[in-house]
């Protein structure tokens, strides 16, 4: 499944954000003492993920989970706290302003709220011209203009709107307009983050459509970031679960929904409501989400999950491959209890 | 007689440049004990329809026309000093987004004792024994603790069960439910909708749930109904229509559904999307979407007809009905 150089590669990768502010408010002064006190959200906690060339590879989980710190931290958006990305071969996440303008031109990303992404003071030809003269300095003007007009064919916004703004727009046109602009500078790679969410049913699969599309003309690869499974059903090549920071299952979308090994994931299929169910029949899990400040010692998941042991409280589980060729990051799997 | 009957209901906003109609000709009814989805997409008017029932619109919003009758009284009629004794009593609601529906600065305990006491004269002890019990009922853990904590001390789900416990303090017989897990994680939906199915199954409150995920509908309901534009263009069994949706906007919104298609094909796809109040179509507000359109539906709203246990308002589907019974009619 590994082919030779995965598009983006991600090692290792952890992120945190601090909790306790400046020196000052981390002091506290206690029986007599003083104490010092630093807390950090725990985002990310060492996860591998290899993107390959023309695939769709879905990050999904519940809030909290860390996907869209993923998405953020592999566009350059966050710094991470550990770890190394890679973009075709090449280290990028270190690299400073200067040295990084090529790969903002390869990868582009599209973020969830087209409400919020599109500037409401900008019209939607400026909104396009923008990233195109940025990245194309030597470009005359008739030349971006006609790129401007070949993406909005493309996304099926009629190119005489140009001179209207984002407001005028409905919510499904707009976020065509965020996905024009992201394909604007011809890039390879796409991160997407939960852009479908926004929107009402019968406009997702329009959108869906349309990042399909582009997918098969552009020889696009993405990074899907979603909560929606149904939609990674469809859409993704592979398929990442992620829970409180970690990746937890990793496996080609078919093998994902047909043989779920992790009991989260098991338990993440069984809640979306079904069209031919009569009634709810999810497995029912312990508990809530832990906070990520204060992460559980061993398996994230262990406090919830129906099939922990001692080992599960103590010792973290890495990502092992199973005979259908997934990864499964669980002590019960790898000893054959589950 | 059904416990709650809504008939020809128009509900208008005045705004400048004259009224926009937001509901048009909404009848539908809600018995005891039933379970009732609302479906439809944003601007459908399934919100301003729930609303409505209690008449909770607020200004510009008011009732037009057609009556709310719940037990034969016409809540459209009641004064304000009526209405407040059945809101929250009778018909209680739960909204989307649990954090907005708490009071932040009271306890969940003293904000469940005050519903109470607005209806009933009662100790607070009492009051805080009925509390007590419902907290129990929606299966919080160490009730006797949340009492006294504050709702920013809760998480999203377990505020969702504090809003359903405090629907159902004055054991309601309807409870009008907006959204209820859109703004959760996919789990926790799927743990508070099993439980609010219970709680309801339980006690024979009858549930209207809104909602836009058809999955739900379907798990939950035993009756739907569909509203585009502010009519309601399909209503009937739940299970007939997920299973075999007559009105073209139905079909193609469960069609595009990703779980329907092939993985990795295309969608299928409505074109366009819903029109705004400010310009309705004219005749059926779907048309101008619809690949079934002719003159007569650029017109005139087509009337219901029934094909099943279902009532549908399309004139497509009212004339395959026509050619069905002629069909039957020459064969004998």
């Amino acid at each position: 499944m590994t082919s030779p150089t995965p598009l983006v590669d991600i090692r290792g990768l952890e992120k945190r954000f601090d909790l306790s502010g400046s020196l000052l408010e981390q002091i506290s002064f206690k029986n007599g003492r003083f104490h010092r006190k630093q807390e950090a959200v725990h985002a990310i906690n060492g996860v591998d993920l290899q993107v390959q060339k023309g695939e769709a590879l879905c990050v999904v989980g519940e809030s909290g989970c860390g996907k869209s710190t993923v998405a953020r931290t592999v566009m350059g958006l966050l710094s991470p706290s550990g770890g190394e990305i890679y973009y075709d071969g090449e280290r990028i996440d270190n690299l400073d302003g200067k040295e990084v303008l090529p790969y903002r031109r390869k990868m582009q990303m599209i973020f969830q709220n087209p409400y919020a992404s599109l500037n409401p003071r900008m019209t939607i030809q400026q909104t396009l011209e923008e990233p195109i003269r940025f990245h194309h300095p030597d470009w005359d003007a008739d030349r971006v203009k006609e790129k401007v007009t070949e993406v909005m064919q493309s996304v099926g916004i009629d190119p005489d709107w140009g001179s209207r703004f984002g407001h005028e727009f409905s919510g499904g046109q707009r976020q065509r307009i965020a996905i024009a602009r992201a394909l604007a500078v011809d890039p390879e790679f796409i991160v997407a983050d939960e852009p479908i969410s926004a929107l009402d049913v019968s406009i997702q699969a329009q959108v869906l459509n349309l990042l399909m599309d582009a997918q098969q003309k552009r020889n696009l690869t993405y990074l899907f970031i979603t909560h929606d499974l149904a939609v990674v059903e469809h859409f993704g090549t592979r398929v990442a679960v992620m829970y409180l920071g970690r990746v937890c299952e990793l496996a080609d979308t078919k093998t994902l929904f047909s043989t779920p090994r992790h009991p989260y994931t098991q338990a993440l299929l069984s809640a979306i409501p079904k069209l031919e169910d009569d009634r709810p029949n999810h497995i029912r899990l312990q508990g809530e989400v832990p906070t990520p400040v204060n992460l559980p010692s061993g398996c994230v998941f262990h406090g919830r999950c129906p099939y922990a042991n001692e080992r599960c409280r103590q010792e973290i589980p890495q990502l092992i491959a199973t005979d259908e060729g997934a990864q499964v990051a669980c002590h019960a799997v790898e000893e054959g209890r589950l | 007689m059904a416990l709650l009957e809504v008939k020809d209901l128009d509900v208008r906003f005045a705004v400048r440049g004259g009224d926009l109609t937001a509901l048009r000709g909404i009848s539908f009814s809600l018995d005891k004990g039933e379970r009732l989805g609302l479906v439809g997409e944003s601007g459908a008017g399934k919100s301003v329809a729930a609303f409505s029932i209690l008449n909770l619109i607020a200004r510009p919003g008011y009732i037009a026309g057609g009556q709310i009758l719940f037990e034969g009284k016409d809540l459209a009629a009641m004064s304000e000093r009526e209405l407040r004794k059945i809101r929250g009593n009778r018909i209680a609601m739960i909204f989307q987004d649990p954090m907005m529906t708490l009071n932040p600065v009271l306890s969940i305990g003293t904000q469940m004792v005050e519903a109470i006491k607005a209806h009933r004269r009662i100790s607070t002890k009492d009051a805080r024994a009925i509390a007590l019990s419902k907290l129990n009922k929606v299966q919080i853990p160490s009730p006797e603790k949340r009492l006294d904590q504050y709702p920013h001390e809760l998480s999203g789900g377990m505020r969702q069960r504090v809003i359903i416990a405090i629907a159902l303090l004055l054991d309601p017989e309807i409870i009008i439910a907006d959204e209820p897990t859109t703004a959760l994680d996919v789990t926790i939906q799927a743990e508070i909708m099993a439980l609010l199915l219970e709680l309801c199954e339980q006690d024979n409150v009858a549930l209207m749930l809104i909602t836009h995920d058809l999955g739900v509908v379907s798990q939950v309901t035993q009756r739907m109904l569909v509203m585009y534009s502010g009519r309601i263009i399909e209503q009937g069994s739940t299970r007939e229509i997920i299973n075999d949706a007559q009105h073209p906007y139905t079909q193609g919104l469960i069609n595009a559904l990703p779980q329907m298609g092939e993985p990795g094909e295309r969608l299928f796809q409505i074109p366009g999307s819903m029109p705004s109040l400010k310009n309705v179509p004219t005749g059926c507000p779907f048309h101008p979407r619809c690949k079934f359109a002719t003159e007569q539906c650029k017109r005139t709203m087509p009337e219901y007809v029934r094909s099943g246990n279902v009532d549908v308002a399309c004139y497509e589907v009212s004339n395959l009905i026509e050619q069905e019974k002629h069909m039957q009619e020459s064969e004998q």
